[in-house]
């Protein structure tokens, strides 16, 4: 039992961590991004052809991958986003959405169906674990995902608060129009939003890369884990997200306890109660319900 | 001279349109006399496709919900009609009583997920979309993706059957068309297309936003459900990978983005555009879905009204007007 919650715990660093970008766009641009999951996928894909056709690790893959997403961040706001905003609120879900199939239907074409992972070429990390007490050992590599989820999590704060630019992003994400009379380029704004974000996608994507195996169509259940994370956790704060993420996990773990087939009910059933509880007392985010049940405001 | 203005809710042109519908559907309902029996096969595909168009049209076009779940109502259609027919009804009962149990579902799950809104509404529906298939595998009659079948239908003979079922699913079209056209045309229909333009000045005026919305997602529901159970009619096995799939939102997207968000008659238009394409390039597989993603995509950033938006802008056309038009009376122009 303690074991399943340390493990859910660690599991939810991973949920955050593909959270946190999700919830960053949504809270500096209002925009779902439905491709979100598909990114990281293809982010994946990426490492692997770097491991698996030129021998470069994936950690050392990173700092050509990373680059790359931001660069398609950048390009996805240009392109995409910035037209779709402009033309309704509907219209950025229904163009990532396009995105999502194009995305997961050309990993098919070029991949195919059979299930990849990155953890081969990680060598002992991806199986070597922490011995905690008899019962309970800890996988080296979910603490590290663990680990680099509050790092980003924080860093995203940090930009946020304390940095000219995430001024500029705060100030952008209030009003795009007014900004400009202040001299902020809204559009460059945000393209170096989403280009952050997509760089939280790639670390996502290695994450999940290296973690587990994917396929062509995994992008799907990574947007579901992500939108469902960052919603339990009330989107736009750190610790929310990842409360959120382990909230998620732990749902997951405790379903797996009652039946096999109960992980993914689990989390879905702990994300539709917390979001029957938000709806229903407002403010009910699940940071604020575990502030209250602990008995702290 | 004083001008005077009347409102027009009908033109010359929707007479005419009505009769030339009148016409084709005397035919279609004469189909499976004259047709051969690849063809009636193809137009059956063809009204589901439709109704799909049309149902997911009415939620996003109308009720500006944009739902990427709506394989949950397809699915569970189809799951309620194998349960209800393995339970002993007759297989073509239990295909409208599925939908009508889904219907019912819907109702409260309308009062939950009618408080998200724009994004959160649409994944929130992908996730229950979600967790319904994980549900339904549950059911041992289902033994997970290995799936069932609707065998009850075997006691009709095969011609019987896709005959039965072509008309079944003309008559469903028929009735969900023609009861979301009259919706559109009542006073609640006014207060939709109020919703769709300003949902805020709308609420402002007295429509009585959550009761439209809900109107909209329970008919929607049903109306995925009626697919869903005749595509279950005509595909006979149930897997629930090949029914809870986000494919099938994929379509309804990509029909009614093509066809024309929004627009009545756009809906059917993209219906038929999608049939023609996957009768063209439906077995080319992965690309058609690639082909289906980008168009969608290239149509929300560019095209946002479809074809039929489109049309209607330069030409005025209105086949089938829903809505309220001023006109200058004797002596104005136009």
């Amino acid at each position: 039992m303690m074991n399943a919650i340390v493990q859910g715990v660690l599991l939810g660093g991973y949920y955050a961590l593909i959270a946190s970008g999700l919830s960053f766009m949504f809270s500096v641009m209002r925009i779902i991004n439905l491709a979100h999951g598909s990114l990281a996928v293809f982010a994946a894909y990426l490492l692997f052809i770097l491991a698996d056709s030129y021998g470069i690790s994936p950690f050392l893959g990173l700092l050509i991958v990373l680059p790359l997403m931001a660069l398609l961040g950048w390009a996805l706001q240009r392109f995409v986003l910035e037209r779709a905003a402009r033309a309704g609120l509907l219209v950025p879900i229904l163009a990532t959405f396009g995105l999502a199939i194009v995305v997961d239907n050309l990993l098919f074409e070029q991949f195919g169906a059979d299930t990849r992972s990155l953890a081969p070429y990680i060598g002992d990390l991806s199986f070597n674990s922490w011995q905690i007490t008899d019962d309970i050992s800890v996988g080296q590599f979910a603490v590290l995902t663990f680990v680099a989820a509050v790092a980003v999590l924080t860093l995203l704060q940090v930009i946020l608060s304390f940095t000219p630019l995430g001024r500029a992003i705060r100030a952008t994400s209030e009003d795009a129009d007014t900004v400009g009379l202040v001299g902020i380029d809204a559009r460059k704004v945000n393209a170096i939003a989403t280009a952050i974000a997509l760089v939280t996608v790639g670390l996502a994507g290695a994450a999940l890369g290296l973690r587990a195996t994917f396929d062509p169509y995994a992008g799907e259940p990574q947007l579901l884990f992500a939108f469902e994370a960052a919603v339990i956790g009330g989107a736009g704060s750190v610790w929310g997200t990842l409360a959120g993420g382990i909230a998620l996990a732990l749902g997951q773990a405790l379903g797996a306890e009652i039946a096999p087939q109960g992980f993914l009910i689990g989390g879905h059933v702990v994300f539709l109660v917390v979001l029957f509880a938000r709806l229903f007392a407002p403010g009910s985010t699940f940071p604020a319900m575990l502030r209250r049940a602990v008995g702290r405001r | 001279m004083m001008k005077t203005h009347v409102v027009e809710r009908w033109t010359e042109t929707a007479r005419v349109t009505v009769i030339v519908c009148a016409v084709v559907l005397a035919v279609l309902a004469l189909g499976p006399l004259v047709f051969g029996a690849g063809l009636v096969d193809r137009m059956t595909a063809l009204f589901i496709y439709v109704i799909l168009a049309a149902m997911w049209n009415a939620l996003a076009g109308y009720g500006g919900l944009v739902s990427v779940g709506q394989q949950v109502f397809f699915g569970l259609g189809a799951y309620f009609a194998v349960r209800l027919a393995n339970a002993g009804l007759d297989p073509f009962v239990s295909l409208v009583l599925g939908a009508g149990i889904v219907a019912a579902i819907s109702l409260p799950l309308s009062a939950f997920m009618l408080r998200l809104r724009g994004g959160e509404f649409a994944i929130g529906m992908w996730v229950i979309a979600a967790l319904a298939h994980l549900l339904v595998n549950l059911d041992t009659l289902v033994r997970g993706e290995t799936g069932t079948s609707l065998i009850a239908l075997n006691a009709y003979s095969a011609v019987a059957r896709r005959d039965g079922i072509y008309w079944l699913a003309l008559v469903a079209m028929v009735a969900l068309l023609g009861a979301l056209y009259g919706l559109l045309r009542s006073r609640t229909g006014a207060g939709i297309q109020a919703i769709r333009d300003d949902e805020a000045a709308a609420a402002s005026l007295g429509v009585r936003i959550m009761r439209t919305k809900r109107i909209l997602f329970v008919l929607a529901a049903f109306g995925a459900a009626m697919a869903g159970t005749l595509w279950l009619a005509t595909a006979i096995t149930f897997q629930p990978n090949a029914y809870f799939g986000v494919q099938w939102t994929a379509y309804m997207i990509f029909m009614v983005l093509v066809g024309g968000l929004g627009t009545f008659e756009g809906a059917i238009l993209g219906a038929v555009i999608f049939f023609l394409i996957e009768t063209w390039f439906g077995a080319s597989g992965v690309w058609y879905l690639v082909g289906l993603g980008a168009a969608a995509l290239v149509f929300a950033l560019f095209l946002p009204r479809g074809l039929w938006g489109a049309l209607d802008d330069r030409l005025q056309l209105r086949l089938l007007p829903v809505g309220y038009r001023l006109r200058e009376s004797a002596g104005g122009k136009n």
